[in-house]
């Protein structure tokens, strides 16, 4: 009989850490409620109600997070296996990222036009789902729970992208994103299906034992880790894998691509941090290179492409290429300095993008030029409320001291350069000089041109850029205080960790150490 | 007893910022007393500097503890008058500002505001990482201020132009600063530091390092000089700016530049200023040939002041890259005088074209010396100043200067006398085509006014004041300007003795 007691042992239950996976649970079950709450009747309670609870849900994860703060656990413990998720800090920064964005981009929904026709309930729940596939991928340690948690992000946010769907261009989004997408994570899948043949082991501890020592010459276990690579790579949108992002960024309702770029991203490279600094830091000396070059190549190809945009939208898609190429520097480096700038810079990110995506929005309730940088002219005589934060997005965005971007490239370079990649260092600066020329143009646009005329701006219904398909419904009167507060808040936020970023860096500090690297 | 420098350094933000509140003339009144507060201290400095006791007033707390970068601040021989000019350039153009209309002037004097206490805070920073945010920092309110208030049509590419390329520099530098701290964090063990007073007890890096860190420094404070040849943005720049803007942006921001090879460069990457001195110098003698080649050919009045301000730049350079005492010293001085004399020059410049009917053009200008003597009585003070007649204390600092480089590069020098003589020329020229000659088709010769003299007399009075007492500036800086290239000027004279002939620059190709 004895000899069945491993048999045995493998199909009991693993232990469940409750209260490390609560973040997570109220992320599921605020989705549900979310979900049922939108099928009741009654217009104030979908229009109202299920924004609030998608609003609840997301502050609940945050508090929770708080409330795990510095308590390193592995969730699902199988015996004689590591865990499937780990909840440590680098995770909850994650979680808090993923759901501060969610805050933001459920305020931006609110009086959209994209949940109206997606019928309220299913459009925050699929919010909260992603939001929930987030956080799995960001804490997965084995191979199996990060293609879960890669799958879980993607699929709502496939059908989150097609919501407007009167609108030609949201539908083409979905589409082109649901396409491109697919092949990102079949690409994922076949490469983590090498990585588990060359290693025999789904856990990235067994992972990282069977790679010890470096990868040599084990072409299963390279080709696992290129292709890899290029999986994380089509979400987090770095060259040569960005195609979609312009597309699907312009397209998708705004709200949306706000959540897409910022919350997506964290993912991905809370995912990638934990793939290559964990499971495959002896692999170091094998991917570093590839890395380093994929960096540079996207921080070009970012910038350049940016150059000629005359779309926000597609301008800030293309921006956020280019600062993926930043954010993978951190990665490069496998260091704790590396982790720790990489985080910091994702919720540096998060801010810049909130406020530039939420003064997109409010410029396209305002008039009817949509997204086209002539919609953002004068408004800095007009609109200070909007310009300001803006302009202290787009400088913080290229780079310009006292604002938070600043010190997050600061970050970045010092990680470089510490990890003995200076030259890295030289290219994102290389970048930001080329950046400069986008995000001065949006600045330029805003305080020294003049208003576009009255015609322009007037007729919300009348004639918008993308035609719309038969039956779309004039939303009339929409008021966006809530677009404002937020681009408000996020630009003082950026500010704000300019000049003190330490509370901030104390937080990316601790996600820093969560992998024990030096 | 003296007061944090906190205070003068942010009194004029946090004025200007109170005044983006407050209606049209509150606005003024406010921002202008900020300015005025922040020089009432400049003065009261002055009498309260102790010669050679090396850093006063210090203000160090730890800013940002993670990376190291210390919020500190302070006031020694090497940037105190550098930190008066900018004090007492910033109150008088600012009150030049306020004599005119400008729409949205709550944003106007709020950027205006910003840019003193970003130049302020460049100067007196003592920490590597804070000289660098706030040399970024200063130029952000002049892409405000150039691009909304600069003429509608030229000036988005314009500021553009400038920004971008002065930014390139910038963030070269960054790069270098962040560098230099983490090897010298490996080479000491410490933790990342990056005030001077760390640098400076860590030692000199190893000279590879030196060399490409040397080169991106240069790179920043070249392009922001600006020195021939990364002096691209200049005329676009010149031409954009309301002129009230362009004499601060001309007499201070390029001072900062130049104080940042003294403060940082040559002390910290000594080995480095050693081996680039004879192409610095060199560097120098092309801005100085060919600012001045320009200065005395363009028609345009702001262009001739911005090539002479090459010029002069190209002087200061070549006093800094002596790499001895008295270079340096003359450097200083020169800076203050340059930034005093130009600031005035343009103040005439915009009276001058007032009465020409709005034209810059010195074409379009003349005749107006017997009508307006008062004017032209100031400006031939400026004038005469600029070409360093003998009296004026420019005369001292390009006296300084050249027998600096006399005792280090004989060659160099001889040419550079040339350029002494070329400012004579320009200056002379700008001055006779300004007042004299025939009267300019749309000229209206009017005397100075009350409120115009407000702006320019105390200008014209700095530049006698420093002309009879030069000695105020020399005599309170020398000590610490002698030690801040102590070390590379000992470097240089040690390989010119080893080498027999003098070493030849390898001007190796930028990282």
């Amino acid at each position: 009989m004895t000899h069945f007691a491993p048999m045995l042992a493998a199909i009991t239950k693993p232990s469940i850490d409750w209260a490390g996976l609560s973040p997570i649970i109220a992320l599921f079950g605020g989705s549900l409620v979310v979900l049922i709450a939108g099928l009741l009747r009654g217009r104030f309670i979908r229009e109202q109600l299920v924004p609030f609870l998608a609003l609840a849900t997301f502050g609940a994860a945050i508090g929770l997070g708080v409330w795990q703060w510095n308590h390193a656990t592995d969730l699902f413990v199988a015996k004689g296996s590591q865990g499937s998720m780990r909840l440590d800090d680098l995770t909850l920064m994650i979680t808090f990222i993923v759901s501060v964005t969610g805050i933001a981009a459920t305020l931006l929904s609110w009086r959209a036009l994209a949940p109206r026709e997606a019928a309220h309930g299913e459009y925050y729940a699929m919010m909260l789902w992603s939001a929930a596939g987030m956080v799995i991928l960001a804490a997965a340690q084995n191979l199996v729970t990060l293609f879960l948690g890669l799958e879980l992000l993607s699929i709502p946010l496939y059908v989150l992208c097609a919501t407007e769907m009167r609108r030609e261009r949201s539908l083409e989004s979905g589409l082109k994103y649901l396409i491109i997408g697919s092949v990102g994570s079949a690409t994922f899948l076949y490469g983590l299906a090498l990585l588990y043949g060359a290693s025999g082991n789904t856990d990235f501890q067994g992972i990282a034992q069977a790679v010890a020592g470096g990868a040599g010459n084990d072409v299963l276990l390279l080709t696992g880790i290129a292709l890899a690579i290029v999986g994380l790579g089509f979400k987090a949108s770095v060259a040569p894998f960005h195609q979609w992002t312009p597309d699907v960024y312009e397209g998708a309702p705004t709200p949306v691509t706000t959540f897409m770029a910022v919350a997506t991203k964290a993912a991905a490279f809370g995912a990638a941090l934990r793939l290559f600094d964990v499971a495959l830091i002896d692999a170091h000396a094998d991917w570093a290179p590839a890395l380093a070059t994929l960096a540079t190549v996207t921080i070009v190809v970012g910038n350049v492409g940016a150059l000629s945009q005359s779309s926000v939208k597609r301008l800030l898609a293309w921006s956020s290429v280019a600062q993926a190429g930043y954010l993978l520097a951190g990665v490069v480096v496998a260091s704790a300095t590396g982790v720790k700038a990489t985080v910091f810079y994702l919720a540096v990110y998060l801010l810049m993008n909130v406020a530039a995506f939420a003064v997109v929005v409010a410029r396209e309730r305002e008039t009817a030029l949509g997204d086209d940088v002539r919609a953002l002219a004068g408004i800095g005589a007009t609109r200070p409320l909007l310009a300001w934060p803006m302009t202290l997005a787009m400088l913080s965005l290229a780079g310009i001291p006292a604002t938070a971007g600043f010190i997050g490239k600061f970050q970045l370079i010092d990680a470089a350069a510490d990890g003995g990649y200076t030259w890295l260092g030289i290219v994102i600066v290389i970048g930001s000089m080329i950046s400069l020329a986008y995000y001065l143009r949006v600045v330029a646009v805003m305080w020294m041109r003049p208003a576009p005329s009255a015609e322009e701006v007037a007729g919300t219904g009348g004639a918008v850029a993308a035609p719309r398909l038969a039956g779309a419904d004039p939303v009339a009167e929409r008021g966006n205080w809530e677009v404002t507060l937020v681009a408000a808040v996020a630009g003082a936020a950026v500010l704000f960790f300019g000049v003190i970023p330490s509370p901030l860096l104390n937080l990316a500090a601790d996600a820093g150490r969560a992998f024990g690297l030096l | 007893m003296s007061l944090p420098l906190s205070i003068p350094l942010w009194i004029p933000l946090a004025a200007a910022f109170v005044g983006l509140f407050l209606p049209g003339v509150a606005t003024r009144a406010i921002t202008i007393l900020g300015s005025l507060a922040t020089l009432a201290w400049a003065v009261w400095a002055i009498f309260d500097f102790q010669r050679g006791a090396g850093l006063q007033d210090v203000t160090d707390i730890m800013w940002i503890k993670e990376l190291g970068i210390h919020y500190a601040l302070g006031v020694d021989g090497l940037n105190l008058f550098l930190i008066v000019l900018a004090a007492f350039l910033f109150a008088v153009c600012t009150i030049w500002a306020a004599t005119r209309e400008w729409p949205r002037s709550g944003q106007f004097f709020f950027f205006l505001g910003l840019a003193e206490s970003g130049v302020l805070g460049a100067l007196m920073a003592q920490d590597l990482a804070l000289f660098v945010i706030f040399f970024d920092l200063m130029l952000v309110p002049f892409f405000f201020l150039a691009g909304i208030w600069g003429p509608e049509a030229t000036r988005i590419q314009a500021i553009t132009k400038l920004f971008i390329y002065t930014l390139v520099g910038s963030l070269l530098m960054l790069v270098a600063a962040i560098a230099t701290a983490v090897l010298v964090s490996t080479q000491t063990g410490n933790d990342l530091d990056f005030s001077f007073k760390a640098l400076a007890a860590a030692g000199p890096l190893a000279k590879g390092s030196q060399e490409w860190i040397f080169l991106c420094f240069a790179a920043a404070f070249w392009v922001k000089m600006p020195a021939f040849p990364f002096h691209g943005w200049m005329p676009d720049g010149y031409r954009n700016m309301p002129l009230p803007v362009l004499a601060v942006f001309s007499a201070v921001l390029s001072k900062v530049a130049a104080y940042g090879f003294l403060r940082i460069v040559v002390p910290f990457y000594p080995d480095a200023s050693a081996h680039f001195q004879d192409l610095m110098l060199i560097l120098a003698l092309g801005s100085i040939l060919y600012g001045s080649a320009m200065a005395f050919t363009t028609t345009e009045s702001r262009l001739v002041l911005g090539y002479s301000s090459v010029a002069q730049l190209g002087f200061i350079t070549l006093g800094i890259f002596a790499l001895n005492g008295d270079g340096a010293q003359g450097a200083i001085l020169q800076a203050v005088n340059h930034g005093l004399v130009v600031a005035p020059a343009f103040v005439v410049v915009a009276y001058l074209a007032h009465r020409a009917g709005g034209s810059e053009d010195l074409r379009d200008m003349g005749g107006i010396a017997f009508r307006a003597p008062v004017l032209a009585t100031l400006f031939l003070i400026v004038a005469l100043a600029n070409l360093a007649m003998p009296g004026s204390s420019n005369f001292v600092g390009e006296f300084l200067i050249l027998l600096g480089v006399f005792h280090s590069k004989l060659v160099i020098c001889a040419i550079a006398f040339v350029g002494v003589g070329m400012a004579a020329v320009y200056s002379l020229r700008l001055f006779i085509r300004a007042v004299h000659n025939r009267v300019g088709p749309e000229v209206a010769s009017r005397e100075i006014s009350a409120r115009e003299g407000l702006v320019l007399v105390p200008l014209v009075a700095a530049i006698v004041g420093l002309a009879l007492y030069p000695q105020l500036v020399l005599h309170r800086g020398e000590p610490e300007i002698t030690k801040s290239v102590r070390a590379a000027g000992q470097i240089a004279d040690s390989t010119a003795q080893q080498a027999a002939a003098p070493a030849t620059p390898t001007a190796s190709s930028k990282p």
